[in-house]
């Protein structure tokens, strides 16, 4: 178990953002509070572009903004501009369900995720912004016996990682959830696995706090700047065309969850991702009911509840390629009807928004962060469902990428090629057919 | 979103089951370079926006294979014809 604390030290470690005597705190909080809050200054830098950079990182999510903050932090490369098309988290990391979580079964992605998990864990002082980390706990329930034992695998592998797991029966869930349907005729409730360490995060804050982070550090954050084309001189990419002028670069790298197909085509790439449209649901708000964050084990639903109190849920893509960040009522009534098998009483509450998100789906629903077949071309992408909790690991493994040419350690089952020679990380056990995922 | 079945009319999307994107060719096995061309036909897709010529299986309905000429950044879909079963 070596590599953990060696890992995160190596991560943690280096230059510290200086917030120009804007440390938040409980002090400065109390102070401006005295004085009106009139004393508060702007978070982050919104920069020009210049001409040149040392690298320059396409997409303005929580993804890009944590790379450019690691590429500052860990590897002291400063000469860094994040380029969003819209405004800084106006993508997946502005649409997702905040879930954050390290239970996964195969090696090429406990590791990573449980990366994530510890960084997360230190987040909030890294950065010194409150993102409203809630370890609060995320239970998958089983319904089969066949589902129990698919269950005390998985468990088995995250502790067999140092992850924490715990396989519970149905009196155990009736403690915790007594108000879920147990004893549905068809999928009765028969226990669930339960990692306490996972929870929720507040997404917005996620981008801000990085975004403020980077930008103390000296990251150029550069809104309302599409990326139309790369500057490509041989085998080597050189820099970006976007809409407000040329912009060269030593490394370009591409973090665009949802238009990777579209970014990697300006230079050529043709991708194993198809583009599919994810919704997501809030509730008006009500008192505290649920505890942590649930999933259904006999269709695709999840729910969670906010701390404003929204009931926060999903479940299955529409299941075609979209890039309409909308989707359709069928899909709708399938999430809703998940939610009565599961909490009938859930129909006492209205809906009060729907949204959708276009997510890259990668072909065996595991992402890709490696290098491209073009020099100083670097790909974070294929994120399917799971890029929120992704986010701080995303950021520190594409930063180790792009800093070091080679790939993290806890990363390098993320490759590219992995299609072509067979190596496949097919988590669910699908095969090569997105919307099934 | 409402595909125009040629056979059934106008159906709602939830009758009909996706496959992809029609333009996926299977490879002659006896090909020189089949290895190549079956990664190429089963993991690489251009995920168009816009204009996508795509497979979907009227499930609910007459059972027909239709090739669905529909934009994905609109969900507006300009053209469905029958087609044969894709080879898998």
């Amino acid at each position: 178990m070596g590599w953990r604390p060696r890992i995160l030290a190596k991560i943690s470690e280096g230059r510290q953002p200086i917030f120009n005597g804007m440390r938040y705190s409980a002090f400065s909080l109390a102070r401006e509070a005295l004085r009106g809050h009139r004393g508060w200054t702007p978070a982050w830098r919104d920069a020009q572009p210049k001409a040149r950079y040392d690298v320059v990182v396409i997409g303005g999510g929580g993804h890009g903004l944590a790379t450019a903050y690691y590429l500052a932090k860990t590897y002291g490369l400063t000469d860094v501009a994040v380029l969003e098309k819209d405004w800084i988290g106006s993508g997946n990391a502005g649409r997702n369900t905040t879930i954050i979580r390290s239970n996964y079964l195969l090696p090429g992605n406990l590791p990573f995720y449980e990366l994530s998990m510890k960084l997360w864990e230190g987040l909030e002082r890294d950065l010194n912004y409150n993102a409203m980390i809630s370890q609060r706990g995320v239970l998958n329930l089983y319904h089969s016996d066949a589902q129990r034992d698919a269950f005390a695998r998985r468990g088995n592998a995250m502790r067999m990682h140092g992850v924490d797991a715990e396989l519970l029966d149905a009196a155990a869930v009736r403690r915790m959830l007594p108000f879920l349907d147990f004893d549905a005729a068809r999928f009765p409730i028969q226990g669930g696995l339960l990692q306490p360490r996972g929870g929720t995060a507040r997404h917005d804050a996620v981008v801000w706090g990085y975004a403020r982070a980077a930008s103390a550090l000296g990251v150029d954050i550069v809104q309302n700047c599409e990326v139309v084309g790369m500057i490509r001189v041989g085998g080597r990419i050189v820099g970006v065309e976007t809409t407000r002028g040329p912009i060269r670069a030593s490394k370009v790298a591409i973090s665009v969850a949802g238009n990777s197909s579209r970014v990697g085509g300006m230079a050529g790439l043709r991708l194993p991702i198809e583009s599919h449209v994810l919704q997501a649901f809030v509730t008006e708000a009500v008192k505290p009911v649920i505890p942590g964050v649930v999933t259904f084990g006999a269709g695709h639903f999840y729910i969670s509840q906010s701390d404003k109190g929204g009931l926060v849920f999903g479940g299955d893509l529409d299941g075609y390629n979209s890039y309409a960040q909308r989707g359709n009522l069928p899909t709708v009534e399938d999430v809703c009807e998940g939610a009565m098998a599961l909490m009938p009483r859930i129909g006492r509450v209205r809906i009060l928004r729907s949204w959708g998100g276009v997510v890259d789906m990668s072909m065996d629903g595991s992402p890709i962060i490696d290098r491209t077949p073009l020099d100083g071309l670097y790909l974070n992408a294929g994120w399917c469902y799971g890029g929120f909790k992704a986010t701080p690991a995303a950021g520190a493994c594409l930063a180790h990428l792009v800093a070091c040419d080679e790939p993290h350690p806890l990363a390098r089952a993320y490759r590219l090629d992995r299609f072509a020679t067979g190596h496949t990380i097919d988590e669910k056990g699908m095969g090569p057919q997105p919307n099934l995922h | 979103m409402r595909i125009p079945c040629p056979f059934c009319g106008d159906r709602d999307v939830s009758e009909f089951a996706y496959l992809g994107d029609a333009g996926v060719v299977r490879p002659f096995p006896d090909a020189a370079d089949a290895g190549e061309r079956v990664f190429e036909s089963v993991y690489l897709r251009d995920n168009p926006r816009g204009r996508h010529a795509e497979l979907w299986y009227h499930a609910s309905g007459c059972r027909g294979w239709l090739r669905v000429d529909r934009d994905t950044a609109t969900h507006e879909v300009a053209s469905a014809v029958l087609t044969r079963a894709p080879s898998l």
